[in-house]
């Protein structure tokens, strides 16, 4: 395949950056679309230009640093991937493919398609945990019962692997997806009710704290997410909040 | 015992953790907020340490090259973690856990170290539950366990495909907690580039800020290195493509011996390469063989039509299939340790029964787990005969239900349906089980440098079971090192702040300096990634699944050459003093092409066949891996002496009083 590439270069957070087109030829449908981008740097590289800066680590799906907006979805054409997973055989030859960072006002650009995210851990250090000390001396695992559904759900919701393509895909770039997964997680554990008022108060507080918007439930979040986390932790996460807010 | 002392507890094997907690010496909490821990890495055994050090009222820095500590490649452990909870009530117990390690790990791990992780084990399970982590349960709202290979009992705790990604996540969030209370300092996007001694012991770092590129410097009372393994010296690993020996090495060159590098965990089913663009290699959790049997055509001319695409799999009628784990193997079955499994898959590919077109794949089918499932929900569903297209459906609704994730995985890289049609699957480079040498209380050979988790070589011996790293993983960091650095930090209670303005400090930081720009220097014309790809084929080719006397004297050469050349040659374009990933790869292969010769002289030395080792002179007739307890039955612990070929060798013998040695056999 030969590709037509649109891709972000920003030197740093503080130049202003631009769309650079490359053409790239030789590219095979086996190849993950970050294996492409390799082929591509390894190109520049050998030309003496600097290569294309992007998030990665993994490359299986699970850590969540990889991003990009391409063609103006986060990750891409595929659903229920991250890019990393994204293979080059859902292109055609001669296609145009137009690549760029996450865009939201929380997520600065550090360098080309590179983008600060730390301010979703911002929001689960206010209280994305359980506060029980880890010396182990705790009661047994089976001393408390939990319903398989509620596990189940809990399950699902803690998958999120926290890429922050939910806030990509957003017009309004809310992170009410990712903070809600975390608050759902805990919402329907036992262990989690102690703290489930003071919780579900200081993330949403820090969230907003952050600069994301707000949540107009137009449902872009969980077509875009690579784990498929579902719109009804948003909707768990308003009942929670308005039941603390009501408790005061 | 000479200045390896393993520092084991005396007593009987199941007293020695109790007493020896009991003996060390404590540090009182007035003290501990005046005490600075330095603690590099932030996946289970990191993240744990970290955060269980920090509650204790210790003052700790974490720092992740990751841009944050959630990301650290822990998360991609998929299938489970084991502990002696015995909850299904099959004969579970601390000594039977302990047991299938030393003998998994065929014979070349310690038992103190080992029975301490088999005791903890249960608490670890404890201990995630109280913070949330959701584990799989069962209908009556119990735990669930699923078996692990090698070994006879259920006794693996697992949340769906994704364990590793549910403890991190626990480990992460114990961490956020510390951060929101100020007792963690987070240094994300950070590399640690060189570790610092002042008067002989670890006092702090020098670090980079992977974004803006600067140098900083970081001092502490005591440096815990929990950095994980070196599988990318493969190039080609299941690991993150930014896993690193980096801060290991560093400690290597500072003092720290290395232990038994050779040590390589191949496992047995990986998604099979697909071609030169690979940049790195997917596992599919071992917990698919409690399900799916592995084959290879029996018949040769089979296996061509398969390769050339003219015969299905499917069409192979069950007499024409070679099971040959269970044929090689009947009491285990698809269940033999990784190394017997990877082995054997290698023998049957290299005999020319490979089944994709590269030849290096066989099957892992699930056709009749598929069709027993089916039939059991039929059953309890209250269906009487049902048809054919029913039993599939509801048994493949119950394989989705136990491997949706790692099957959705399979079918988006190899764009193949693997419930119509059965896997491809091959070894692939996965954990080391070598790496620092530590003693009882996981402290290197430098006064207080301690290593956790998978950077240090403590328990796994030459082959690690599954669902084992995470449980230690994690009781190396919540369990036993926030224990056992209070002894050494209690006679530093009156050191007071370790300046960073000593020269100490001045000369580390020189040399990493020096080091960066000497990387930048290069003249030639090729990239990082052309090196690292050429020492990637040197070891898979020469020190991977099977090794003999002359490759292994041709890879040390070959390594050796490609160092010099990478030093003189690879090109960097960009600068230090910004954001440059083409750098902070170089320094990372540039410590791989020492290590690599090192992992081959140590695998030369080595003159049997044990776990994950396996020489070709040293093997019985069948096949198997034939160990020298005689002459090898220690800890190759290799000391720094300038370059790798000059590292010496010192022994830590391996004392066995509660086992006794056998042949491994899972016949």
């Amino acid at each position: 395949m030969k590709l037509y590439l649109k891709i972000w270069r920003q030197k740093d957070a503080s130049t202003p950056g631009r769309i650079v087109d490359y053409t790239l030829d030789g590219v095979e449908g086996d190849m993950s679309f970050l294996e492409m981008l390799d082929i591509l740097n390894e190109e520049l590289v050998s030309k003496g230009e600097e290569p294309v800066e992007f998030d990665h680590d993994c490359r299986e799906g699970i850590c969540g640093t990889c991003s990009l907006q391409i063609n103006g979805e986060p990750h891409g054409p595929d659903r229920l991937v991250t890019t990393c997973q994204l293979h080059m055989r859902k292109f055609n030859d001669g296609d145009t493919i137009v690549i760029e960072p996450f865009r939201a006002t929380a997520f600065p650009v550090i360098k080309d398609l590179i983008v600060d995210r730390s301010a979703f851990d911002r929001i689960q250090q206010a209280g994305g945990y359980i506060s029980v000390n880890t010396s182990g001396n705790t009661i047994d695992a089976n001393a408390i019962p939990i319903n398989k559904y509620d596990a189940d759900e809990a399950m699902d919701a803690a998958t999120c692997i926290g890429c922050g393509a939910c806030v990509a895909a957003c017009k309004n770039a809310s992170a009410m997806l990712f903070t809600s997964a975390k608050v759902s997680q805990f919402a329907l554990l036992p262990q989690g009710q102690v703290e489930a008022t003071e919780r579900v108060q200081n993330m949403v507080r820090q969230m907003d704290l952050e600069g994301f918007g707000n949540c107009t439930n137009t449902g872009a979040c969980e077509v875009e997410c690579p784990k498929g986390i579902s719109l009804t932790n948003i909707a768990r996460m308003n009942r929670e909040y308005l039941s603390a807010t009501l408790k005061g | 015992m000479g200045i390896l002392d393993s520092k084991i507890p005396s007593g009987p094997l199941a007293d020695k953790w109790t007493k020896h907690k009991n003996d060390i010496n404590l540090v009182n909490p007035a003290n501990k907020r005046n005490i600075d821990i330095i603690v590099v890495g932030t996946g289970l055994a990191g993240g744990a340490a970290a955060a269980t050090l920090a509650e204790l009222g210790y003052n700790v820095k974490t720092f992740c090259y990751q841009d944050s500590p959630r990301r650290a490649h822990s998360i991609a452990a998929q299938g489970g973690i084991n502990a002696a909870k015995n909850y299904q009530g099959d004969g579970d117990s601390n000594y039977r856990l302990f047991y299938d390690t030393i003998k998994g790990g065929d014979y070349r791990s310690r038992e103190g170290n080992v029975y301490r992780l088999a005791e903890v084990s249960g608490n670890i399970i404890d201990q995630c539950v109280a913070q949330g982590v959701p584990f799989a349960r069962e209908y009556g709202g119990m735990l669930d366990n699923r078996s692990f290979g090698g070994v006879l009992v259920s006794r693996t705790f697992y949340a769906k495909g994704q364990t590793g990604q549910q403890l991190l996540l626990g480990a992460y969030s114990a961490m956020n907690r510390q951060i929101n209370r100020g007792k963690i300092q987070a240094f994300n996007r950070h590399e640690m580039m060189d570790l610092v001694l002042v008067d002989g012991k670890a006092r702090g770092i020098i670090a980079r800020d992977l974004v803006s590129g600067k140098i900083e410097r970081h001092s502490a009372h005591a440096v815990v290195l929990a950095t994980g393994g070196y599988g990318n010296v493969f190039f080609l690993s299941t690991n993150a493509m930014g896993s690193n020996v980096m801060a290991a090495w560093r400690a290597h060159r500072k003092g720290a011996f290395f232990a038994n590098p050779c040590f390589t965990q191949i496992h047995p089913t990986c998604i099979p390469v697909s071609g030169d663009h690979q940049s790195k290699l997917t596992l599919m959790s071992e917990s698919l063989r409690n399900d799916g049997r592995i084959w290879v055509p029996k018949k040769m001319e089979d296996a061509i039509a398969i390769r050339e695409g003219k015969k299905k799999p499917t069409e192979l009628a069950e007499e024409d299939r070679d099971y040959y784990l269970e044929r090689r193997y009947p009491a285990f079955g698809n269940l033999v340790p990784r190394d017997v499994a990877s082995r054997a898959a290698k023998e049957r590919c290299d005999a020319g029964f490979g089944v994709n077109k590269t030849g290096e794949a066989v099957f892992l089918d699930f056709a009749s787990a598929i069709e027993r499932y089916g039939k059991e929900k039929a059953l309890t569903s209250g269906l009487k005969d049902p048809d054919k297209a029913t039993i599939t459906k509801l048994g493949e609704e119950v394989v989705e239900a136990k491997y949706g994730n790692l099957f959705q995985m399979y079918e988006k890289i190899v764009d193949q349906n693997p419930y119509k049609t059965p896997m491809m699957i091959y070894p692939a480079v996965h954990y080391t089980m070598g790496g620092l040498w530590v003693d009882y209380n996981l402290q290197t050979t430098i006064p207080g440098c301690y290593s956790a988790g998978e950077a240090n070589f403590s328990d796994h011996g030459a082959n690690r079971l599954g669902a084992s790293a995470l449980m230690q993983g994690l009781a190396d960091g919540y369990f036993v090192l926030p224990y056992t650095i209070g002894d050494y930090l209690s006679k530093d209670i009156r050191t007071g702040k370790i300046p960073t303005d000593s020269p100490e400090f001045d000369q580390a930081e020189k040399q990493v300096r020096e080091r960066m720009e000497k990387l930048m220097s290069g003249s030639g014309i090729h990239s990082v990634d052309y090196y690292h790809k050429k020492l990637g084929k040197i070891m898979w080719n020469k020190c991977g699944m099977a090794r003999n006397e002359k490759e292994l004297k041709e890879a040390i050469k070959e390594i050796s050459d490609l160092r010099k050349d990478f030093w003189e040659n690879v090109k960097i374009p960009g600068s230090i003093e910004s954001k440059n990933q083409e750098l902070e790869k170089a320094g990372r292969v540039a410590d791989f092409l020492e290590l690599g010769e090192l992992f081959a002289k140590d695998a030369l030395h080595r003159n049997e066949s044990c776990g994950g080792h396996f020489r070709e002179e040293y093997q019985t007739e069948e096949g198997e891996a034939l160990r020298d307890d005689e002459n090898f039955k220690y800890v190759a612990a290799w000391e720094y002496k300038g370059e790798p070929k000059d590292a010496e060798l010192h022994k830590e013998d391996l004392v066995y009083e509660n086992i006794e040695l056998k042949t491994r056999s899972y016949k």
